[in-house]
């Protein structure tokens, strides 16, 4: 039975990258940006941001909605970052090992987050989504208390240059050692006929989006993976079919937020600056936001996309301020669309989530009932066609 | 060879004896149709087969099971699962977003090797081969004789099919040794249900028993190499099925109900339909109540009678009050009082002289945590303003009313309580369901709608709660829909009753018919001249 092409419900799908589409397509000549400048600025977005989306993807498989919580990965990245950055003081191990080495500060904390977040949802189910936000925002509160407290108290700082000047707590803002570690790597300049100027991309960055992206398709297809689905479709049948629900649900959350740390450190890399108190705050958001956008929804999500909507959503972000300036004389119009946009993004997929789901019920029911009358009219016939 | 042997096997729920020393024996290879009323153990019995948590979070159950010459008993389904023992439900357990062949194959994938479960040694990093998933599912589905794509996603099937890939996912396991069936055709058209007979009779031929739990007669006979018939607990017949005799349907009916002919009924019957006019005129009427659905169901009630309505459980006989106090979505046509009646809109109901007494006590029928009183006004209350007293216009409510109309009732009814201030969930279920009685009179309904209103109260409190539905009806002239899933009390009430099957009013008769008779109408069988 080959699946038929269905035009409507694909343009349904994708009603959202179309609208952002149009609402790009007018702001693009009024921000008067040139397209080589826009699109080395999309291009280092994608680097800088995609690999966090593709955290949000696994939990989604597994039927949890939106993991709000990869913000826990993210500060076990800032952590990560924040002691590598102390313990390396003087050592001459380059922007990469400095990388590989909060990375693998991160990992345990990241695991160790995940796990309880995990275990967090399953005690919330069915209300995953919103549990694990506010989850995010506990956790900040530690996150928070952690780096103006017990660094510099408990902890020993060495690197005064990350030390607040009283003694203990980190700065505001700490500029990294690791800055463009991944993206300096392998810069590949690609000259687009047309335009002026060689097109600049971080290659190194690519490659690794490229293997988070093989390792999601790669993940679909074990009998994990499997096993994520069928949880993610149904948890009652997944039980019954003798999966360990509870298990594949904490699971799922754990990779989710093990990939979100290893995306903050690429994101963090990228900007070259750390925003230690607020960082992580818009982390969650700005993902589910660039996930929405490409048309993903809270019960299904592809690689595609997590492409369609960074680019998008992110294009958005770059040509905003210049073109609100444009209509209103003032740029800070466009920087106020940024969280606008974002949280109107979410609660329209939530809500033609809802909807959608309501409509599949609605053609169950129609669809139950033909068939009970088509059976009976079949019936009916045959029983006249007997007796003649 | 037996493969199943039951040996005295008991089990009651804290005191309440469900099981009374059931044995009996199974062959490889054979069909056991398993026969009986809502109530008569036979779930209870398949739950101590598959080793369901109910069983021993209640204390376990007396006696020994015997599977394939080994004494077993089953703390979890899986173990139930691993020993060969394939369950279908009733209720579908399948996936929906999945093709035939993964619900089909699901958590028991057919997996290769890669690089990464290679070197990690993981059973579960491996992949998953479709194609060899897809192929194994085609050869179980072939094996039932129905033709169906294994890559069909099961969204996008008729219903019908569902049945059919739930029984290939049991055979599709190769140690499955018995087949417990519940209720297979109650879901299939006819064609389906004789391409699934054929079905189970091609699995038996394989060398794997069957147990087929089913209220179609018909097919019980059909199918099965041997019948048992259970009823309040004991195992009341055990034959071969060619040994039953002439009209073995009406045995087997007879049998279930176990009720002779001349029991009490309603002396008081009467035949309204001629002299009345009709009240409330249902046709085609649809319900979407989900193990209750209603599927194209008519019937008329005369004014001033008492209409009952009798079924099997998850036939749809709740669906239909429900469905027309707008409880659940419905479609359908329905005249009351001579003007079309709004469906899906319960406030509107009950503004049309509406009152509905839920089977679900609990959840719809009351408010838990409110004293008594609260609970009797409530939707008069909403509907009609019953204790409300306006302040500048702004309604209050008025307790002194709210008291004394509680008063009333809990006199009337005989409420068991220490005043109308009572918190409802301290009260007995009998006393309960008299609430939610006098939260329905309170109304002053031109129909009433009962659903239940006996289930889970004991033997007295039933009686009282009939007298106060008979009374109401005497007194008041008020027309009452009752819906019972108890056939004796049905008959003791009403003046006619509807026997509802797979959605549909099957067929309307006077409480004075044989009760063997309503269980083979229960049953979908309708036949003219078997004697009984």
């Amino acid at each position: 039975m080959v699946k038929k092409f269905d035009a409507k419900s694909f343009l349904r799908s994708m009603l959202v990258p179309i609208l952002f589409l149009i609402v790009i397509s007018f702001a693009i000549p009024l921000s008067g940006f040139t397209s080589s400048h826009l699109i080395k600025e999309v291009m280092t977005r994608l680097a800088r941001d995609s690999f966090l989306a593709v955290a949000l993807i696994i939990p989604i498989l597994a039927g949890m909605g939106i993991n709000f919580a990869i913000s826990l990965g993210a500060m076990s990245a800032q952590i990560g970052v924040i002691m590598s950055q102390n313990w390396l003081i003087g050592e001459k191990i380059g922007g990469i090992g400095g990388l590989l080495v909060a990375a693998l500060i991160a990992l345990p904390i990241a695991i160790g987050l995940g796990y309880f977040a995990g275990s967090v949802m399953n005690k919330a189910r069915g209300r995953e989504m919103i549990t694990s936000m506010i989850l995010a925002f506990l956790v900040t509160g530690f996150y928070q208390f952690f780096v103006l407290f017990i660094c510099g108290k408990v902890i020993p700082i060495t690197n005064k240059e990350i030390l607040l000047s009283r003694g203990y707590g980190i700065r505001n803002t700490i500029r990294l050692e690791t800055a463009g570690a991944f993206d300096d790597l392998l810069m590949v300049k690609v000259k687009v006929p047309g335009l002026m100027r060689p097109i600049e991309f971080p290659f190194f960055t690519y490659i690794l989006i490229a293997l988070a992206c093989i390792f999601v398709i790669w993940f679909k297809r074990t009998k994990l993976g499997q096993d994520f689905r069928s949880v993610g479709q149904s948890q009652r049948v997944a039980n019954s079919a003798g999966l360990h629900v509870d298990q594949i649900r904490v699971q799922s959350v754990m990779i989710s937020t093990v990939l979100a740390m290893f995306g903050q450190l690429i994101f963090l890399q990228s900007i070259g600056t750390m925003n230690v108190y607020s960082g992580t705050d818009q982390t969650s958001l700005f993902a589910a936001a660039a996930i929405l956008v490409g048309g993903a929804s809270v019960a299904k999500a592809t690689i595609p996309n997590i492409f369609i909507g960074v680019a998008l959503f992110h294009t958005m972000f770059i040509v905003m301020p210049n073109a609100g300036k444009a209509l209103t004389g003032n740029p800070a119009i466009g920087e106020y669309f940024r969280s606008f946009i974002s949280y109107g993004v979410v609660t329209l997929a939530l809500v033609m989530h809802a909807w959608s789901r309501a409509k599949a019920r609605d053609d169950e029911r129609k669809r139950l009932r033909r068939d009970k009358t088509d059976a009976a009219e079949a019936a009916k016939k045959a029983s006249a066609e007997n007796t003649p | 060879m037996p493969l199943l042997e039951i040996k005295n096997v008991s089990k009651d729920f804290d005191g309440n004896v469900v099981l009374k020393n059931i044995s009996f024996v199974l062959d490889e290879g054979k069909v056991l149709g398993l026969c009986g009323e809502n109530g008569a153990g036979k779930s209870t019995l398949m739950n101590i087969l598959f080793g369901m948590d109910v069983i021993h979070e209640t204390g376990g159950f007396q006696g020994e099971v015997i599977l394939d010459g080994e004494s077993v008993s089953f703390k979890t389904p899986v173990e139930a699962l691993n020993a060969g023992i394939g369950m279908v439900h009733q209720e579908f357990s399948l996936i929906p977003g999945f093709t035939a062949a993964e619900n089909i194959l699901l958590n028991r994938e057919i997996t290769k090797n890669n690089i990464v479960s290679s070197v990690l040694r993981s059973e579960k990093l491996k992949t998953v081969d479709m194609p060899a998933v897809f192929e194994s599912a085609q050869q179980s589905i072939d094996a039932l004789g129905i033709k169906l794509p294994a890559e069909s996603v099961v969204s996008e099937l008729p219903v019908g099919y569902k049945q059919f890939i739930e029984i290939a996912r049991e055979i599709n396991k190769d140690n499955v040794k018995l087949l417990i069936l519940d209720e297979p055709t109650a879901v299939l058209t006819e064609s389906e249900a004789e391409t699934l007979l054929h079905s189970i009779r091609s699995i038996a031929a394989r060398g794997i028993s069957i147990i087929f739990i089913s209220h179609r007669l018909r097919e019980v006979i059909e199918a099965c190499d041997q019948v048992i018939v259970m009823r309040d607990g004991l195992i009341v017949a055990d034959y071969p099925t060619d040994e039953i005799g002439e009209h073995p349907i009406g045995k087997i009916a007879s049998w279930m109900t176990g009720r002779t002919v001349g029991e009490s009924v309603a002396d008081e019957a009467r035949d309204l339909t001629k002299e009345k006019k009709i009240i409330l005129s249902v046709k085609n009427l649809w319900v979407d109540m989900p193990g209750e659905s209603v599927e194209n169901a008519t019937f008329d009630v005369y004014e001033g009678e008492i209409f009952g309505i009798a079924g099997l459980a998850g036939q749809g006989k709740l669906g239909i009050p429900n469905g027309i106090m707008g409880i659940y979505p419905s479609t359908g046509e329905v005249i009351f009082n001579g003007e079309p009646h709004e469906l899906n809109n319960p406030r509107k109901a009950q503004q049309n002289g509406f009152a509905f007494v839920s089977e679900d006590r609990r959840g719809v029928g009351l408010l838990l945590d409110e004293p008594i009183s609260w609970n009797i006004c409530f939707n008069a209350m909403q509907i009609q303003g019953l204790g409300i007293k306006k302040y500048l216009g702004i309604p209050f409510r008025h307790e002194p009313t709210m008291n004394e109309v509680a008063d009333k009732y809990i006199d009337e009814l005989q409420i068991r309580c220490t005043g109308p201030q009572q918190k409802v969930s301290n009260l007995s279920g009998g006393n309960q369901q008299k609430i939610c009685l006098a939260k329905a009179f309170c109304m002053e309904p031109k129909i009433l709608l009962v659903s239940e209103p006996t289930r889970g109260i004991d033997v007295g409190a039933k009686e009282l709660v009939l007298d106060a539905l008979r009374r109401y009806n005497k007194e008041r002239g008020t027309t009452i829909v009752i819906v019972s899933s108890e056939l004796e009390e049905l008959r003791s009430i009403a003046d006619r009753i509807a026997v509802v099957t797979e959605g549909m009013v099957f067929d309307i008769l006077p409480p004075s018919t044989k009760s063997a008779y309503f269980g083979l109408l229960m049953s979908g069988e309708k036949i003219e001249g078997e004697v009984i």
